[in-house]
């Protein structure tokens, strides 16, 4: 029978990996585990089978950087359980797993969430055709299989990950039909006072600028202001439609659609557990309210990476050293005041990696038409329920999120809220003039992720957990 | 809709997707393959049977459900290919778990 480890960490991203490496140097015995079969998270994702050919090449430095710590942490020691899906986490903490045709349960004291953001629920009608794609779904496919739209690709969207795309993209030849870029000309003016504030992070800002300007000198279109995107056809995307703010609706033949409109942390694990969420106006999103240390209101789990708030790679992995120090501590590694002289330098550098963030929020702040969407618009993906079935059965006297979940199934599908939730949420905000942190999001149970009947049969509880 | 023009150092496997045989390159997510093989969809909704592709390629929106090796329900972006994997594109209700 073999001891459990002190830590389980879910989420081999970068907060994920630099907190297992840290805790791996101050001996603690940790237990990684993540959905994909490697090392990476989604920032780099496919570093471990990437060669050095072009396709690296494109995908620039921030990339290949990726491979130095994932290298580390396999040498550490960490006990890595890969290609393994969560789908329930119980007090005390226990793990259960699914790997394969495998059920498992792991346990131990402390459990670091360091699952990661995921994008931010995008509805506009036609959405759900198949030639629509997130672009963090594009770029996934060209991290891991090199894959490109066959055809010169329309994209839709605002924040720094369309603009990084598609400098990748073309590096590469593929071909770019166009940019509409959903930003409100508004969010200008308003984001120009937090610029100055953003100097100290003047690097992330250049790379941001000169991705701009590779994308204009190739000529493509660039259309600003975009106030809302139609996608339409049958059985696939045949076209795409669009209205700048106060503008007529121009459409135009297109086969692939890529949108985006920014991130949000990952919360259904934090939620499913009942910690304390608090609402961030400045990303629109809840996150968990955590202390200096990256712990959650419920003792022993804590979180790390942009799980805790968008903040980057980068910060994500300064967030994950702090929290490994934190837990450390806690674990009787170090002292209190040896863990404050820690973290002080990974604080400092923390502080500097999140200057930005005032500025690009308020920069690409969404357009308020996505989380408002028109009355036809698919809002929940699974059930098919539109924004028109939603305010209706709110008017119904359904108030809060969980009751138009009853009555609506949206948010019951496999997804469990995960491209619904937040619009139920402004849906109802905006009926009732509410703030979305009043009306909160659904209540999230397990499963976390679908589980079949045959697999909690086969539930093989291990010794080591006893 | 999705092409793959790099000559990757992956390995060339077949796998087979509703009885016909693709090439695709080992290890690469399932859902890829998905996305460059004509029809271009995976599933079909319980509800209006409306066609559906993968859409997220991370695990979160369940668009690119089918059968994989005889087991319903599968995200096939999270399965990496391997040689001789049999795909069918899934229909309808049926399958959908817990
Ligand atoms: S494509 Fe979204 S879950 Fe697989």
């Amino acid at each position: 029978m073999s001891p459990g480890p002190d830590v389980i960490i879910l989420g081999a991203g970068p907060a994920g990996m630099a907190a297992a490496t840290r805790l791996r140097d101050c001996g603690v015995a940790v237990t990684l585990i993540d959905e994909q079969p490697a090392l990476g998270g989604q920032i780099w994702r496919g570093i471990e089978t990437s060669h050095n050919g072009p396709l690296e090449n494109a995908l620039g430095k921030d990339y290949r950087a990726g491979a130095g710590p994932a290298a580390v942490l396999r040498a550490s020691g960490a006990e890595l359980r890969l290609a393994a899906q969560v789908w329930q986490i119980e007090e005390g903490w226990r793990v259960f797993v699914k790997t394969g045709d495998a059920v498992g349960m792991v346990t131990a004291p402390i459990l670091l969430l360091a699952s990661g953001a995921q994008e931010r629920p995008n509805p506009f009608p036609g959405w759900t055709l198949p030639g629509v794609v997130s672009v963090g779904g594009a770029q996934i496919m060209l991290k891991t299989s090199g894959q490109v739209p066959e055809n010169p690709v329309w994209v839709a969207g605002s924040g720094p990950l369309p603009l990084l795309y598609m400098t990748q993209l073309l590096a590469l030849g593929g071909r770019l039909a166009g940019y509409l870029d959903t930003a409100p000309r508004e969010n200008f003016s308003k984001a120009l006072p937090h610029f100055p504030a953003a100097l100290t992070g003047w690097r992330d800002l250049y790379k941001g600028a000169r991705w701009l300007w590779q994308l204009r000198r190739t000529g493509i279109p660039v259309i600003s202001d975009v106030a809302e995107i139609e996608a339409k056809g049958n059985d696939r995307l045949e076209t795409i439609a669009y209205r700048r703010r106060g503008g007529e609706w121009i459409s135009m033949p297109a086969e692939v659609l890529l949108a985006h409109e920014g991130v949000v942390p990952g919360v259904h694990f934090t939620l499913a557990l009942g910690c304390e969420h608090d609402w961030r106006d400045d990303q629109l999103c809840f996150a968990p309210r955590l202390d200096d240390w990256g712990e959650t209101s419920r003792e022993g789990l804590f979180v790390a990476g942009d799980g805790a708030g968008i903040g980057g790679a980068e910060a994500a992995r300064l967030r994950g050293e702090i929290t490994a120090i934190g837990i450390a501590r806690r674990l009787g590694k170090s002292s209190e005041s040896e863990a404050a002289r820690l973290a002080k330098s990974p604080r400092r550098e923390l502080a500097r990696a999140l200057a930005t963030r005032p500025f690009l929020d308020a920069l690409y702040r969404p357009r308020p038409e996505i989380f408002v969407p028109a009355a036809e618009t698919v809002v929940c993906r699974c059930e098919e329920v539109t924004a028109k079935q939603i305010l209706d059965a709110a008017r119904l006297g359904g108030s809060g999120p969980n009751q138009v979940k009853a009555f609506t199934r949206a948010g019951m599908g496999p997804c469990q809220g995960r491209q619904c939730g937040y619009t139920v949420s402004h849906l109802l905000a905006r009926q009732q003039d509410k703030s979305v942190g009043d009306v909160g999001f659904f209540h999230i149970r397990p499963p976390l992720k679908p589980v079949s009947l045959g697999d909690l049969a086969a539930l093989h509880v291990e010794e080591s957990a006893l | 809709m999705f092409v793959r023009p790099f000559d990757s150092q992956q390995k060339a496997v077949p796998v087979v997707i509703d009885g016909e045989t693709v090439m695709a390159a080992e290890g690469e997510m399932l859902a890829s393959v998905l996305l460059r093989t004509v029809p271009f969809y995976t599933r079909t909704t319980p509800v209006s049977e409306s066609r559906r592709a993968p859409y997220c390629l991370m695990g979160v929106c369940f668009d690119c459900l089918a059968v994989v090796d005889g087991v319903a329900s599968v995200q096939t972006c999270l399965v990496p290919v391997r040689a001789g994997m049999r795909v069918e594109r899934q229909h309808g209700r049926r399958e959908v778990p817990l």
